[in-house]
């Protein structure tokens, strides 16, 4: 059944002609009454979702940043579907800055992130597409003065029924311009999808084939510099006295100044600016984390997590419940603070004038980067412009409340006075910051003399992400940040007396969302310790989690499919071993079993990963298979190698070398089968992850009899 | 003063001898294809062809490069079976590795033109993709290689 929509006040549908001809649309807030009535064409023009040009190109403004997860395909998609547009027209342009972008569940804020971007786009982008059918179809109607409704929309044009007449969108697009927008429009029914749910190859492919695809790193402008900067070797450091001299007279060096992150040098070109720091003098004021240590942190936390926390989630009375069961289980877990490591190291362009600031970067947080540069620039919000670049890797790290990569950009270019463009070094963007923070959790659970769970508790112990960002209010609730406990105070499991408390500590090193977010490290706690309590049971893993997950239908499903691909159950060879998990984040719903050898000297194979995926209704199949890979590689690099550490206030970690990430040749094999289904549609670029540590693990211990409770696995601790 | 043989181009740059290929590349010739991702030869996505053969440009200094023929990813042609397998497979997530991936499989062809997996393993394990496009990557290599791509996956 074809569903109409009401085209609500808040996405008012605007029309307006394009220079030179074509049909422009878009969504926008309502507007204030003054500009509404001078600017608001003006205001509309920049801000179309679809622009139909009278050479039947159709233009569409995507207002998510693609990082890889496939938005500037998928959300296209979403508009072909309903535009009956020919596919092989259409055109990216990635969106300004402006209210009519801001993300649909986020409040006044443009953004990617949370895997939000199908789900928060699904109707929008559906609407603005029928919207624009409807307009060429009665564009269309009125040139050959025919009822509408004898008229269909076709790959492209408007054909008529009767009479057999087209005309092409392009032809059409400026009679359409001039029209009223529809007040409600009819959307497709499912069934007749014919874009939606079919794998569709990238739009964006080409261009990263042919190398001319632009990321922030190679955004230029006339007479732009370029900057380094030497940050502080430790957070919270400040600069205490420089010496420039030597730095100066490094041949292409143009500026060394002083900015609130460190000293800038700025030159002609990336290899000069790099010489100049070298030969910088700075005597730091390294603060208070100066003596910082991962061991000491680690010790405090584990007694922190012996202490009272503030209660995530009560039910029944797990303390008690615990002391009385026939049998208890305890252990620890903790992992280590991650860095991102986008393949793209961080970097931001700024070309600051006296009214006006150009931004290009590859950023996931417009709204709060253009706002935040406005402020040092002091300019009004409006008079910040960001160009969105691809960005080579997000992951989180492109979207900070603080716009650390931004905000120091705009003050380099405040001070040099001319385009500057800030490239960071591997080295830097590693030890620069915002990593998934360290994580210690205590976790018990009690059993009845059958082996059933009567008791479950977990104290978590590590920073809050949004802790002093405009975030707080809205994520922290009874003193809880939401996304310390996700996936944890969330328990899919049947269990009838649940305690989880949280300590949120107060450390310096500042930290951000990663890829999956909270779920990247109770995933791994919750789902290890439910296979503990599977072999302590003498239950299997697969059963036992079936046993336990009652009306939780979807993770019955996918843990089912998975077990059923990976055939679970059947004999392996000789030294492999298999291991399941199941995690649902984001709105969806992940199974993994993972295959691996573990050889004598205790290096970990994985061979083969079994990967079931329930996103709801799937847009492009072929982006979730690649984002269930690509999570796999990006679970496993934080299991078998990732690593930040401190000591002496330092990070231990700088480059490749140290800081492994996984490599082709450490790469499983990969099974995915997505789940079919009429559920509105969830996450994809992030369920993939949390479920991969934990199915590693799992299997190790099913293999060796070793349980890992640690992350990265240590070799060391694996030797025969 | 440098000259250099790129893409089948001679360009002259201006630059100190010891300044690294891939920043003469992509600050003083302006291609930027050839992206930069660790500075120490250990991510491969600054791969060039010199003399046909994959190297990190990164790595080399510009007096070393000179008189060679250097052939970047704008270089290879579009027309190419390794640029028309990637496409076929819709290889690419955020891309960023890309043009080293295909510069390091061009390389690899050459010299191996049925290349096995083991051979796909040892010759792109120093090519990182963070996004991890690896599955991908193995059956456009086996793809341009006139291999059927499906199921060429390891
Ligand atoms: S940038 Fe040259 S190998 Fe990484
Ligand atoms: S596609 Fe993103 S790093 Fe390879």
């Amino acid at each position: 059944m074809s569903r109409i929509v009401k085209i609500s006040r808040r996405d008012f549908l605007k029309t307006g002609a394009l220079v030179g001809g074509g049909l422009i649309l878009g969504f926008s807030l309502p507007v204030t009454e003054a500009a509404a009535k001078g600017k608001a064409v003006a205001s509309f023009l920049q801000n179309a979702f679809i622009r139909i040009g009278t050479d039947d190109t159709v233009t569409i403004i995507v207002n998510k940043s693609e990082m890889g997860q496939g938005v500037y395909t998928a959300l296209p998609m979403l508009i072909a579907e309903e535009l009956e547009c020919d596919w092989s027209k259409i055109r990216i342009e990635s969106a300004p800055v402006g209210p009519e972008y801001n993300h649909t569940e986020w409040g006044p804020l443009q953004g990617t992130g949370g895997s939000s971007s199908v789900r928060s786009t699904w109707n929008q982008f559906r609407k603005a597409g029928a919207a624009a059918r409807t307009m060429l179809m009665q564009a269309a109607a009125e040139t050959w003065k025919v009822p509408q409704d004898t008229c269909r929309a076709e790959k492209g044009f408007v054909i008529n029924g009767k009479s057999k007449k087209r005309l092409s969108y392009g032809a059409l697009a400026e009679r359409a311009s001039k029209l009223e927008p529809p007040k409600e429009v009819v959307l497709k029914s499912p069934d007749k999808f014919k874009v939606i749910g079919r794998p569709t190859k990238r739009l964006d492919t080409p261009g990263k084939v042919s190398g001319k695809a632009l990321f922030g790193i190679d955004a230029g402008v006339k007479g732009m510099l370029i900057a380094v900067v030497e940050r502080p070797p430790v957070f919270g450091g400040k600069v205490g006295s420089f010496d420039a001299g030597k730095a100066k007279k490094v041949a292409g060096v143009v500026d060394v100044l002083q900015v609130p992150s460190g000293v800038a040098v700025v030159a002609s070109d990336f290899a000069s600016a790099e010489k100049g720091r070298e030969a910088l003098e700075i005597k730091w004021d390294e603060g208070e984390n100066a003596g910082l240590s991962t061991a000491k942190m680690r010790n405090h936390y584990a007694e922190l997590s012996k202490t009272p926390g503030t209660v995530a989630k009560k039910e029944g009375d797990a303390v008690q419940k615990l002391a009385g069961a026939a049998k208890t289980l305890s252990a620890e877990f903790e992992v280590p603070y991650l860095a991102h490591a986008t393949m793209e190291p961080l970097n931001c362009l700024v070309d600051l004038r006296e009214d006006s600031c150009e931004i290009w970067t590859g950023t996931q947080f417009q709204t709060v980067d253009r706002n935040t540069a406005a402020a040092i620039a002091g300019l009004k919000n409006e008079q910040v412009k960001i160009h969105t670049m691809l960005l080579g890797g997000g992951f989180g790290r492109r979207a900070n409340p603080r716009s650390d990569f931004v905000s120091e950009a705009v003050h380099i270019a405040k001070g040099v006075k001319r385009p500057v463009k800030v490239i960071w070094t591997r080295e830097d963007d590693m030890k620069g910051g915002f990593y998934r923070p360290m994580w210690y959790d205590r976790i018990s659970a009690g059993l009845d003399e059958k082996g059933t769970p009567v008791a479950w508790r977990h104290t978590i112990v590590g920073q809050s992400i949004v802790k002093g960002t405009f975030f707080e209010k809205s994520f922290v609730k009874n003193g809880i940040d939401g996304t310390s406990v996700e996936g944890a105070a969330d328990i899919p499991y049947d269990i009838p007396n649940i305690f989880v408390d949280l300590h949120t500590t107060d450390i310096s090193v500042p930290v951000l969302w990663w890829r999956s977010v909270g779920h990247s490290h109770t995933a791994f706690v919750v789902e290890s310790f439910i296979d503990e309590l599977a072999h302590v049971s003498g239950k299997d893993p697969f059963e036992f989690r079936m046993g336990l997950l009652g009306k939780n239908k979807r993770h019955k499903a996918v843990l089912e499919l998975a077990a059923k691909k990976a055939e679970w159950g059947n004999p392996l060879p000789e030294g492999r071993g298999r291991g399941i998990a199941v995690h649902s984040s984001f709105g969806s719903y992940v199974a993994e079993v993972a295959e691996v050898s573990v050889d004598r000297k205790g290096e970990v194979t994985v061979h083969k990963v079994t990967c079931v995926i329930d996103c709801g209704r799937t847009v492009n199949p072929s982006t979730v298979e690649a984002q269930m890979e690509s999570a796999i590689a990006f679970g496993l690099s934080a299991t078998l190698f990732g690593e930040i550490t401190f000591k002496d206030g330092r990070i231990e970690q700088s480059n490749f070398n140290d800081y492994p990430v996984l490599r082709m040749r450490e790469m499983p094999k990969v099974d995915v089968s997505i789940i079919s289904s009429t559920e509105s549609p969830q996450g994809v670029g992030e369920p993939g992850v949390p479920p991969v540590a934990p199915a590693v693990c799992n299997a190790i211990f099913s293999l060796t009899g070793k349980r890992i409770r640690s992350l990265p696995i240590k070799p060391e601790e694996l030797k025969a | 003063m440098f000259s250099l043989l790129i893409n089948g181009k001679k360009q002259t740059v201006k630059v100190s001898p010891d300044t690294p290929l891939l920043w003469v590349i992509r600050d003083h010739v302006g291609l930027t294809g050839t992206k930069f991702g660790c500075g120490k030869g250990l991510c491969g996505a600054c791969t060039v062809l010199i003399d046909g053969k994959a190297e990190r440009s990164c790595q080399i200094q510009v007096k070393d490069a000179a008189g060679k023929k250097i052939t970047t990813i704008e270089g290879v042609p579009e027309s190419s079976p390794v640029k028309k397998a990637w496409i076929e497979e819709d290889v690419p997530q955020c891309g960023y590795c890309q043009p080293g991936q295909i510069m390091q499989a061009v390389s690899l062809l050459k010299e191996k033109p049925r290349p096995t997996d083991a051979d796909i393993d040892a010759e792109m394990s120093g090519n990182i993709c963070r996004c991890g496009t690896y599955p991908r990557i193995r059956s456009a290599i086996h793809l341009a290689a006139g291999k059927p791509a499906k199921g060429g996956r390891k």
